[in-house]
């Protein structure tokens, strides 16, 4: 391939000490410089790493004027302390923030991949991107030789499966080095959406393939290529388990061995992550009418059992595959068909690997939009990828077009042609390939459903009401797909998440739902401080969240709190422990957690949201919006008006019962909110009190500043 | 009459912890089920018979998510 060193740097290869190389990675690519920032105490001890990290840089690059696609806007990847170590499984996550297209506030993605660890590796804990290029670059870190160099590269496509690959071949000297290359991309439909996603790479041995994990939500792809960045680059040769130099490897190794051996044991008992990764949710939120169809309507369909776990291991799923996104992970769970061939769009008929479908791609772009075919959801899942598309906001981006479809708020005329009803899967796919053309129709939608709801009402006329009722977004971020309406505190789950509606931050649909172990106001809020801070962690540690609980001891029914899995968060504590050489307890562990989420919350209030009304939902996730939906559940919700609310029933229509029912809901839904500000320690607008950001030692003088302009 | 999770649900002769999770659709797998606060081993759902008046929990643990 043609290319050209547009600005080369240079710089001393370093040590990691104890998790930390105590530096970070700058580049500004309004005039390519290229720098090293010193990682201080200050925020070792207070954002520890990881998200914690690109919050902080990130707060310092822009002002509150500042709007996603403003020079000044960064993307900052990195991994934690513990990330890359290679002896407990899910230690390899890097985390990317950016202020997002589609909310204006910060958003922040967990992903797989070898990136975040090379990047450390190579001798960075961060790696701060601000500003624009005005060509189209590629930005190659050699850890091997102490090198960054912006490049002009002259690639054939930018979409992910073409870019990732060509990239590793070369820079990769032979096909043994392949496996020390990550590239990181996003594709044509990053930049003609505002959902565009990026793509992390590792090299497949055994496969001899790219595979690609994605940092999804949010738009960050579509941050990356407004930068004019067509991929990052890293290569680091000699990855060793030992390269944190830890405090006490003997700990991190004999934690290690113990999970190794649960999940060796164990996981085809429990979830069998190695055979079917997270699909094995299908058929479950479908047994427990959790599983969103047409738009989050309903929560279960007869159809489902044609995209089951058990379909796509028996018929795509290549098994016995050790499928780890990094070194050491065991519960391998990052699942891939093989040798698929594509009907539609430009490749039509290659023969591609295809990383997934994991259980919200199944969901979102099958259930969703009425399609149970799985051949469909496959295709889907390639296109998504490798033009960089986030398959979440696709799926409830056009579950929401459909059902306004349906309705007559939009029709042929405005569709191009597209005939966008449930089920109709050749118009969802011909919306997918237009958002990479950036053509038609699908250009309207890959603005995400908060800029759609405005155009529709403008443009065409529709119901202002209506449509906040049934798009599923909140914050300007597409819902993650989880049917919320018979869980209170999965709404909020939902809704006081920081970056807006993805289920990351909290998961109590079977606690409250189903167990109904958290019945008052009192014990929702708990679980919503808690699990919430706890999983937060994951994100400052470059950790993975699902060998904690998608695997448990097999006591672990014993403890006093099987959901919390005690003795994986003994784990945590001893993996911090041995790699920081810092010593903390559980509750130090939720303290750290709870300073980074703080200040994340300030962070939305200083870009003008974050307050109480940023935190209310659309009642699609809270309660019957139409008739339709009242009638598929119509005994519960006829028992819940009569047991609950005494309302004698007899005589009334639907219309008056659905009223009577949306009242108690939504005035549930805002005694929660009072019920979780008060426990996280927050005013009842939402934001944190003095006190408590000075209880967390979050009393910087910046932060204070924005927090004391809104406690009037 | 049984209690299953806080909630009232009708008693019958020979009720198994099994027939119990088939009654109330409790497909998932990562559950714990205990009945007046004790647990019962999976390999013991088949042969645990429920009596009237028992206050059983079938615990859903989160995953996935
Ligand atoms: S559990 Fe799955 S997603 Fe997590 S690190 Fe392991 S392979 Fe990757």
């Amino acid at each position: 391939m043609d290319f050209k060193v547009l600005k080369s740097f240079s710089y001393q290869l370093g040590k990691i000490i104890k998790g930390y190389n105590n530096r970070s990675l700058y580049i500004n690519l309004n005039d390519y410089s290229i720098g090293e920032k010193e990682v201080t105490e200050m925020m070792k001890d207070k954002f520890i790493g990881g998200k914690g990290f690109g919050l902080w840089y990130l707060w310092n690059a822009v002002t509150p004027e500042t709007k996603w696609n403003d020079p000044e806007n960064e993307i900052v990847i990195a991994t934690g302390p513990i990330g890359g170590i290679t002896q407990y499984p899910g230690s390899g996550k890097s985390l990317v923030v950016t202020i997002s297209p589609l909310t204006g506030i910060p958003i922040d993605s967990n992903v797989g991949g070898f990136f975040g660890p090379y990047l450390k590796f190579a001798g960075f804990d961060a790696l701060e991107i601000q500003g624009k290029s005005k060509e189209d670059i590629v930005i190659f870190i050699d850890g091997d030789n102490g090198k960054v160099e912006i490049m002009d590269i002259d690639t054939e496509s930018i979409d992910s499966h073409l870019i990732a690959h060509a990239l590793t071949d070369m820079f990769a000297k032979n096909e043994e080095d392949k496996k020390n290359i990550s590239v990181v991309s996003a594709g044509n439909g990053a930049e003609n959406t505002l959902f565009g996603l990026l793509n992390f790479s590792f090299y497949d041995m055994r496969r001899k393939t790219v595979r690609l994990k994605q940092a999804g939500r949010g738009g960050i792809g579509t941050v990356f290529r407004d930068k004019k960045i067509k991929a990052l680059v890293v290569k680091f040769s000699n990855t060793r388990g030992d390269l944190n130099c830890p405090h006490d490897i003997e700990l991190i190794k004999k934690t290690g061995i113990k999970l190794h051996k649960e999940i060796r044991d164990l996981d085809d008992k429990q979830n069998q992550m190695r055979k079917v990764g997270t699909a094995h949710l299908i058929e479950i939120m479908n047994e427990y009418d959790l599983l969103p169809v047409h738009n989050f309507k309903f929560g279960a369909h007869p159809d489902t059992k044609n995209i089951t776990s058990k379909v796509f291991k028996e018929r795509y799923f290549t098994q016995n595959m050790p499928d780890g996104c990094w070194y050491g992970c065991s519960m391998s769970c990052a699942k891939a068909v093989d040798g698929f061939e594509l009907k539609t769009g430009p490749y039509k008929g290659q023969r591609v690997t295809v990383d997934g479908p994991e259980y919200e791609t199944a969901a979102g772009v099958g259930a969703n939009l009425g399609i149970f075919n799985p051949d469909f959801i496959v295709e889907a899942n390639f296109y998504l990828d490798t033009y960089g598309i986030d398959s979440i906001s696709f799926g409830t981006a056009t579950a929401f077009v459909m059902e306004c479809y349906e309705n007559g708020i939009i029709n042929k005329d405005i569709t191009g042609g597209l005939e966008l009803n449930f089920g109709n899967e050749k118009a969802a796919m011909e919306l997918l390939h237009q958002m990479a053309r950036g053509e038609g129709f699908g250009k309207i939608v890959g603005l995400g459903i908060k800029r759609m709801k405005d155009i529709f009402v403008r443009e065409y006329g529709a119901d202002r009401e209506f449509l906040n009722d049934i798009g599923m977004e909140q914050k300007g971020l597409e819902y993650s797909e989880y049917v919320t309406k018979e869980s209170l505190a999965q709404q909020g789950g939902y809704g006081f998440t920081n970056k807006g509606p993805q289920h990351d931050e909290a998961w109590l649909i079977f606690m409250d739902m189903v167990n109904n172990q958290i019945p008052t106001f009192e014990d929702k809020a708990e679980a919503l401080h808690y699990y919430p801070m706890f999983r937060t962690w994951f994100g400052l540690n470059g950790l993975c969240k699902l060998p904690w609980n998608d695997i448990v001891p097999a006591d672990n029914d014993m403890t006093d709190n099987p959901a919390k899995v005690p003795e994986h968060v003994q784990n945590y504590v001893d993996l911090f422990y041995a790699v920081t050489g810092k010593k903390i307890d559980a509750e130090e562990l939720i303290r750290q957690s709870e300073r980074v989420y703080n200040f994340q919350r300030v962070f939305n209030i200083r870009m003008g949201h974050g307050k109480r009304e940023d935190d209310k939902v659309p009642y699609r996730s809270v309660g019957p919006v139409t008739e339709e939906e009242y009638l598929s559940r119509q005994e519960r919700y006829d028992n819940q008006l009569k047991e609950i609310l005494n309302y004698d029933i007899e005589g009334k229509s639907i219309a008056e019962r659905m009223k009577v029912l949306r009242e108690y809901r939504e005035s549930q839904y805002e005694k929660l909110t009072d019920a979780v500000y008060t426990r996280r320690g927050w005013t009842l607008d939402g934001i944190p009190t003095l006190k408590k950001l000075k209880e967390l030692g979050m009393d910087l003088p910046e932060v204070v500043e924005v927090v004391k302009k809104h406690l009037g | 009459m049984i209690t299953v999770n806080g909630r009232e649900f009708p008693y019958e002769e020979g009720l198994t912890v099994a027939n119990l999770l088939q009654k109330k659709g409790y497909t998932f797998k990562m559950i714990t089920v205990k009945i007046n606060g004790n647990v019962i081993k999976k390999d013991e759902y088949e042969t645990t018979l429920i009596r009237d008046g028992d206050n059983v929990q079938v615990l859903h643990h989160v995953a996935g998510g």
